[in-house]
């Protein structure tokens, strides 16, 4: 647990409680006339020279958002939200057209150099040892799409990765250099008319990532997007399509935080993957956008639709998330599985503090033969949070022999604190076999004094409890963001125990 | 100076008082012996030494090398050289023993302005403990006290204290559980350790540890209060007696 001392260490030195990403970054910035309509969703796609099909396609999940009301049977609760009253695009003003990242606006270069994201092609992220037998990390890379707002800044490692064949770039840049890919697919997984935030997405979405990897690749790095906001009143808006051609293999990493703001932040995205025969797709989410003050003020609604179509026989796609930020997350990252003998895998840390409200879990749809799907869910929730647990495990007809394993557990820290498991098991066919194992436990004194007792700190020891009750999930993320996931968690269980 | 010593020591748990003016002196180098029937406070004693919470001290002196107990937080008390065997080791699922010794080891280090050990010096130095006590290699790989045998959380409790090095060592009740086989490693652990500088107390209901043990001094407490000290013969007259003839002493 080297990490988590240092996150003492460091927490000691720079006092209590900080959320190290809050800054903001002062550059002007092209917006959208504030509010929703038909002409914004024009603006949006006119500012991107968006091909007329595409505007029809916005217009049209517009429309459907229209006929819809906002969802309220999650176990979050938040003020009504006036949609006229955001900006839906919002992107830095460039001084000139950018040929190379030595052009981009030096304020936004160090905005990342603060957060720890390297925009340079650098190979190394710092601190970072490389396992026992592992290959050193010198030679580890990682691509990064750095998102700020609206629009993408930044995309290393383009030429490398093109080499291999795979497609690496801003969606809005894959849209006008590969139109038919991006037709073929888009809406695919989460259609215009899906749930009421997956609608607004289509309508406004305005950045993200887009990843094809061609048949039998297998993806020579890591990619990595990093969603950052910073303009006030802006809601982000970010779509991400991932493609897994046959036999292809990809790991992608994103990484979210905003600025420290008394006005709650609307964060509605919507992350598409397809993993076609044998191929195989890693998704890994550490989610830290701001959480509010102490006092509940502020902070992201982070309401999110993310899934995954194994469409292929024996394809693969794995969730990982370790979600801490967020006043509010809404968020079920799915696997539809559809091709025969796929797989769907969900491991989510999800940690409260404070006044947060956590939604979450996944769904798992059994559509082919002899899929199989395991979750292992870890909620911690500690302060005055409220941190839910829900899951849905469906077999339909043709499903047979479906196979799910649900591990749910919550941890408790403190006695204002709140976990809920709610899962939903729906098997229609007799040769499913789904298993639900769930358990609530409370960090105890005795526990915590025993560690005490040894010579630990509270914080090292409740870094300590909680990291081993997580640690299952945390050896599924890729190892570099593994020391940085472990270290965020103890940042945000800072002052937990009174 | 004693190492510990403890004066007219009262202490109340939600309002009601446990122990009602507690007296007892253990200097460098000694083992004393605290026996007495259950719901004589000798649990509660571990405790208040140590610093758990949940207990309110209404009046006395606690002093630990001369300073003062009470101003210190439990881990300061640790780092200071004060380790407690406990009677229920708990479990802490996901945390490898190792790495638990490791870090443990290293606040107390670091609460005492030392430098923590490096990985492989650490290692060698919990492996040769390890090793001494009969534990096998893979039990510091498990989760700490997970799935142990009583006699493995005893054993681990005192891997423990063999290499946190401590200067007073409470043992409550390290005998409980044990059969005669691990009762006779651990005392030959906590044998290894005694030596002129460090001091223990053991606390128990029977005269058998204290045959592998052999303690300077015993004590009976009864309702709160030591209320009869002596030699090892005392441990022995109780095991012929009972703890009755003290109820009214008490």
């Amino acid at each position: 647990m080297v990490a988590a001392r240092e996150t003492v260490e460091r927490i000691a030195r720079t006092g209590v409680d900080q959320y190290r990403y809050g800054f903001e970054t002062l550059i002007e910035s092209d917006k959208a006339p504030k509010g929703l309509s038909e002409d914004t969703v024009r603006f949006i796609s006119a500012k991107k020279s968006e091909p007329g099909w595409l505007l029809e396609w916005r217009l049209q999940a517009y429309r459907c958002w229209l006929t819809m009301t906002e969802p309220t049977w999650a176990r979050v609760h938040y003020p009504n939200i006036d949609y006229q009253d955001i900006y839906y695009y919002a992107a830095p003003k460039p001084k000139k057209p950018l040929s190379s990242i030595d052009e981009i606006d030096p304020e936004i270069l160090k905005t990342y150099e603060k957060l720890g994201i390297p925009l340079r092609e650098v190979a190394i992220l710092e601190g970072v040892e490389p396992a026992p037998g592992g290959e050193p990390s010198a030679n580890r890379k990682i691509a990064i799409d750095a998102v700020f707002d609206s629009v993408s800044v930044a995309t290393t490692f383009k030429a490398e990765l093109k080499k291999a064949g795979v497609i690496f770039m801003p969606i809005s840049e894959a849209i006008r250099e590969y139109p038919d890919l991006v037709q073929k697919y888009l809406g695919t997984v989460v259609p215009v008319s899906d749930n009421f935030f997956a609608r607004l997405n289509s309508a406004v979405f305005s950045d993200g990532s887009f990843v094809y990897v061609p048949p039998g690749v297998r993806c020579p790095m890591e990619l990595s997007t990093y969603f950052r906001i910073n303009e006030r009143n802006t809601g982000q808006f970010e779509r991400t399509l991932i493609i897994a051609d046959k036999g292809s293999h990809v790991s992608y990493l994103e990484g979210c935080t905003a600025p420290q703001r008394d006005e709650n932040q609307l964060h509605a995205a919507v992350v598409e993957l397809v993993a076609l025969d044998d191929a195989e797709i890693k998704y890994s989410t550490v989610q830290n956008w701001y959480p509010g003050n102490s006092e509940g003020k502020g902070g992201i609604y982070n309401f999110v639709t993310k899934r995954g179509d194994c469409r292929g026989k024996h394809s693969k796609i794995s969730w990982t998330q370790v979600e801490t930020g967020s006043a509010i997350t809404w968020k079920y990252p799915s696997c539809i599985l559809r091709g025969d003998n796929s797989r769907g895998e969900f491991y989510s840390i999800a940690i409260s503090n404070g006044f947060q409200q956590v939604d979450s879990g996944t769904k798992m749809f059994h559509l082919g033969k002899n899929t199989s799907s395991r979750v292992i869910s870890k909620g911690i929730a500690a302060g005055k949070s409220r941190n839910t647990y829900r899951g849905l495990v469906s077999a339909n007809r043709n499903a047979v022999g479906a196979r799910n394993h649900t591990v749910c557990d919550s941890l408790l820290i403190g006695d204002k604190c709140g976990a809920h498991t709610v899962p939903y098991v729906e098997a229609k066919n007799s040769s499913a076999t789904f298993e639900h194992e769930a358990t609530t436990s409370k960090i105890s004194e005795d526990v915590l004094f025993y560690c005490i007792q040894r010579g630990m700190s509270q914080e090292e020891a409740v870094s300590l409890v909680v990291n081993g009750f997580i640690k299952e999930v945390l050896q599924k993320l890729p190892m570099e963001f593994a020391v940085e996931a472990q270290k965020l968690i103890s940042i945000s269980l800072e002052g937990s125990v009174g | 100076m004693p190492l510990l010593e403890v004066r007219n020591l009262h202490v109340c748990v939600e309002g009601r008082e446990i122990l009602h003016g507690l007296d007892l002196t253990v200097n460098a180098g000694k083992v004393h012996a605290i026996m007495g029937p259950n719901g004589s406070g000798k649990s509660t004693l571990s405790h208040v030494i140590t610093g758990k919470p949940g207990y309110q001290i209404t009046a006395g002196r606690l002093l630990f090398k001369g300073e003062d107990l009470l101003a210190m937080r439990p881990d300061q008390r640790a780092a200071k050289g004060l380790f407690l065997a406990f009677q229920y080791p708990v479990e802490i699922p996901g945390v490898t023993t190792m790495n638990f010794l490791r870090t443990a080891l290293n606040a107390q280090r670091k609460a005492r302005g030392q430098s923590g050990y490096s990985t492989p010096h650490f290692l060698k130095k919990a492996r040769t403990a390890a090793k001494q006590l009969n534990i096998p290699q893979s039990m510091l790989k498990r989760g700490v006290n997970v799935g142990f045998s009583g006699g493995e959380k005893k054993r681990n409790e005192i891997l423990q204290m063999a290499l946190f090095e401590p200067d007073l060592c409470i043992l409550d009740e390290i005998d409980s559980g044990l059969d005669i086989d691990a009762l006779r490693i651990v005392a030959d652990g906590i044998n290894a350790m005694r030596s002129p500088d460090r001091s223990m107390i053991m606390i128990t209901h029977y005269q058998r540890l204290l045959n592998y043990v052999v303690p300077d001094v015993v004590h009976v407490m009864s309702k709160g209060r030591v209320v009869k000290s002596g030699d090892k013969q005392l441990a022995l007259e109780l095991e012929a007696s009972g703890y009755a003839q003290f109820e009214d002493a008490a």
